[in-house]
């Protein structure tokens, strides 16, 4: 097999922090190679290298025997490199046609050809297997299918590298599924892919090498058949690994949340919420198995009041919150680690240490009266910062400048770091690394030893199974069923959230 | 909303249309033919901030660029003693208003509000301090008499005998639609003030397009001035464009930052101007002609309180794009 690309030495800093340290890589025709990694490890960075979107300080870059010109993306497209980003890439307003033709459009006397870039699209998606509607827009359409987009866009270049930024971090169980066959199929063609993730199931399923990367340097590289998922943790983390959830029983008490015939509207208008009653006790984590979209969203924020409820009530130690009143839930004692960090769990313009006090910077010892008391506040962000295991030089930076495993630790210090009472989890530990997985799961089992009620929502069933006391299965925004963690059975769950009865 | 603007300018026209037909046509075709005059120079100012917002570049300098174009567009038709001349001036120095402004939000990254400021403020200095009495050019342009359509009834006296750059303004505004809804400039262009990292990963310059679109704006924005000095009226005065091209940006957004609707609205808004001139002229109302005169821009504000929540601006508009983000 010919070496498509090379690696060379490549350095690469943004300002004091050291985001790639002397790497050299190679990628085969036909390979994929899964560059393995925690968030901050600069696996983004390299690759963007590759694609010309970053600048190296140092190293050089070939493709197929050529050294590239640093930071010329056209370049890299001409010879063959093609990038499914972790943001996609796509112009939300535009159909899909007109980002799959986007900078190469079919035309004549520069007008673009609409029809033949339409046929085209077709021929592409039927080609590659991957079904796309061309005339649709791109934010209609739901995550998967706007990422079949980007790889689409990709392969219309002819590529022969495929870099993919952390594909699977938004997607459910399925989708991935259906990205890792795709993976395969596109390697048996011919093409090269590098792959980042820092998902070790996937890793072990789908690549050819896997090179670690940590802080910055190459700790190695290493085949799935050489390896295993803890020695990979091990590697990526560079201390031991517990992959698996240490709790003791659950000691449930008094009701803390209940929750009584909720029924919520989404976005569009669409009840999505359909009569939903639960109760979550004190010292017990209820979880919310389902496939994402099938009301978890509008319920988690129906809870914290953030979002308006068409009827039903939320009663939290047995008062009702009110509708439309984020402060109120906070103030009767819920806590919310948000989906969206980014949008609903940060400020990222502001320094961690305000981010720590976000919710209760008026109250004492935060302020006195009218006027912060900004050394508590400072103290406060420290103190956390340390606790909590936030990797950053000090709590006065912005919280933006963070990495996404330490963004959300900021969050999750923030909201466990007060008076429990409910705790309502989603999606805590998306597109989080595993060493912050683990912290994220003990901190979270802490908080129901100390008495709290916890509602963990998570794509992810692994996480609802290794966390949760008692399952609740989520599908087509009702509760269809209720398990206890012991009654429990994977297959079972799996069949009633893919809205098959049992 | 698209509908809506047409709706209320075909609504507003045969109200006003029937009015003045009743009474006298002549009167009726006369309106009309001002209400043209005054949309075009609102209508190709809107221009400007579409294809400069369309790439994600927030021009409140318009108001500058028209201004200082006029001003170098009249001095210069009457120094060279040749109108057309002086429009070319006019025009070049849009266009170098146009780089001015890339330069600052392009490359330097400034603020782009700051960056309009700084030309309504560089031109309402330039043209006050230079400013010279008993200056006069040649002649305005000469208007064209139109074959054929100027022989229609009714519909004739109305669309002919108006200016070149008229003429041209027009067919530049149907030009520009049709570029950036079906060529591939247009596409790039809107991609760019959509979501510019889509466009750079697709091998598209955001750098270039911009500065490409920012220019070629700002020397519309001189063909505007031009119209004001040398088609329109013939004279220059200090503050000579009173705000137009402020107006030009409600009228924008009013057209949802699409060409022919931005056109649309400028018709709207010229024909108001036209009714309430000709209202006054026949002292059909009594209300003080200061009042009269603030009418364009009351229009403004109730326009932009209608249509502000409901329109979608392109989503890149007034961020500086930076390539190198980790």
């Amino acid at each position: 097999m010919k070496t498509l690309l090379e690696i060379e030495g490549i350095s690469k800093s943004f300002g004091s922090v050291i985001a790639n340290e002397d790497i050299s890589l190679t990628v085969k025709e036909g390979e994929i190679l899964a560059l393995l990694g925690e968030n901050g490890a600069g696996k983004s960075t390299l690759v963007k290298a590759v694609f010309g979107l970053v600048r190296p300080d140092a190293g050089t870059i070939k493709i197929n025997g050529t050294v590239m010109e640093s930071g010329d993306t056209a370049a890299a497209i001409a010879s063959g490199v093609g990038m499914v980003h972790q943001h996609f890439q796509l112009v939300p307003v535009m159909s899909v046609t007109e980002n799959l033709i986007l900078g190469d459009e079919p035309k004549r006397f520069g007008v673009v050809n609409i029809k033949q870039a339409k046929k085209e699209a077709l021929a592409l998606s039927e080609k590659y297997g991957l079904e796309v509607d061309p005339d649709a827009i791109i934010e209609d359409l739901p995550v998967g299918m706007a990422q079949r987009v980007e790889i689409l866009k990709a392969l219309r270049r002819d590529v022969k590298l495929l870099i993919l930024d952390e594909p699977t971090a938004v997607l459910t169980p399925q989708e991935t599924d259906e990205l890792l066959e795709v993976l395969r199929n596109l390697a048996k063609r011919g093409v090269g892919i590098l792959f980042i993730t820092h998902k070790l199931r996937e890793v072990m399923a789908v690549a050819d090498r896997i090179a670690v990367l940590r802080g910055g340097k190459l700790m190695g590289t290493t085949t799935p058949k050489e390896s295993s998922e803890s020695k990979l943790a091990q590697m990526m983390v560079g201390r031991e690994v517990v992959l698996r959830v240490e709790k003791s029983v659950a000691k449930p008490k008094e009701v803390l949340l209940s929750i009584k015939n909720l029924r919520v509207n989404d976005d569009r208008k669409l009840e999505s919420v359909r009569d939903v009653s639960l109760e979550v006790h004190a010292g017990e984590i209820l979880g919310i198995a389902g496939v994402e979209g099938n009301g978890q969203r509008e319920l988690v924020e129906a809870i914290c009041s953030m979002r308006s409820r068409l009827s039903g009530e939320v009663i939290v130690k047995g008062k009702a919150i009110p509708n439309l009143n984020p402060r109120a839930a906070h103030l009767a004692g819920v806590s919310h680690i948000p989906e969206d960090r980014e949008k609903h769990g940060l400020v990222t313009s502001y320094s961690i240490a305000d981010n720590l006090v976000l919710n209760r910077f008026d109250q004492a010892p935060f302020a006195n009266g009218w006027i912060r008391s900004l050394e508590e506040v400072a103290s406060n962000g420290e103190a956390l910062v340390e606790k909590f295991d936030i990797r950053a030089p000090n709590a006065s930076l912005s919280a933006g400048s963070l990495s996404g495993g330490n963004k959300q630790k900021v969050v999750v210090a923030r909201e466990l770091s007060q008076q429990l009472d409910v705790v309502v989890a989603a999606q805590p530990t998306r597109g989080v690394d595993v060493g912050s997985i683990e912290f994220i799961h003990n901190q979270l089992i802490a908080a129901r030893d100390a008495g709290a009620a916890v509602l963990l929502v998570s794509a992810e069933l692994d996480e609802i199974l290794s966390l949760a006391d008692r399952i609740a299965v989520i599908s087509n925004g009702k509760i269809v069923a209720i398990f206890s963690s012991k009654e429990a059975d994977r297959n079972t769950i799996g069949r009633l959230m893919a809205g098959l009865a049992s | 909303m698209k509908l809506r603007t047409s709706h209320y300018l075909i609504i507003a026209f045969l109200a006003a249309f029937t009015y003045f037909y009743s009474k006298d046509g002549l009167v009726a075709t006369s309106v009309l033919y001002t209400a043209i005059q005054f949309a075009l120079p609102l209508a190709l100012a809107a221009m400007v901030g579409v294809m400069c917002e369309r790439t994600g570049v927030v021009n409140i300098g318009i108001e500058g660029t028209m201004l200082i174009s006029a001003f170098t567009a009249f001095f210069a038709g009457a120094i060279l003693k040749n109108t057309v001349q002086g429009m070319l001036v006019g025009v070049f120095t849009g266009a170098m208003m146009g780089l001015l402004l890339a330069l600052m939000a392009v490359n330097w990254k400034m603020d782009q509000i700051i960056a309009g400021v700084i030309l309504n403020i560089l031109a309402a200095g330039v043209t006050s301090f230079y400013y010279r009495q008993n200056y006069s050019i040649p002649s305005t342009l000469d208007p064209i008499d139109l074959p054929v359509v100027g022989a229609w009834p009714i519909l004739g006296p109305v669309l002919s005998f108006h200016g070149p750059i008229t003429y041209f303004g027009i067919f530049f505004i149907l030009g520009l639609w049709f570029a950036l809804y079906k060529t591939s400039w247009g596409l790039r262009s809107r991609a760019v003030g959509e979501h510019p990292s889509s466009a750079d990963t697709a091998g598209v310059s955001v750098t270039r397009l911009r500065y490409l679109n920012v220019t070629a704006a700002g020397a519309v924005g001189g063909l505007a001035g031009s119209y004001l000095a040398l088609e329109a009226v013939g004279i220059f005065e200090r503050g000579f464009t009173a705000g137009k091209g402020f107006t030009a940006l409600a009228i924008m957004i009013f057209g949802r930052w699409n060409p022919l609707g931005a056109l649309a609205a400028a018709l709207f808004f010229g024909l108001t101007q036209a009714v309430t001139n000709q209202l006054m002229i026949d002292e059909v109302v009594e209300i003080p002609p200061q009042f009269i005169n603030m009418l364009p821009y009351i229009l403004t504000i109730v326009v932009l309180a209608i249509s502000a929540g409901k329109v979608r601006p392109p989503a890149a508009e007034g961020i500086p794009y930076e390539k190198e983000k980790s």
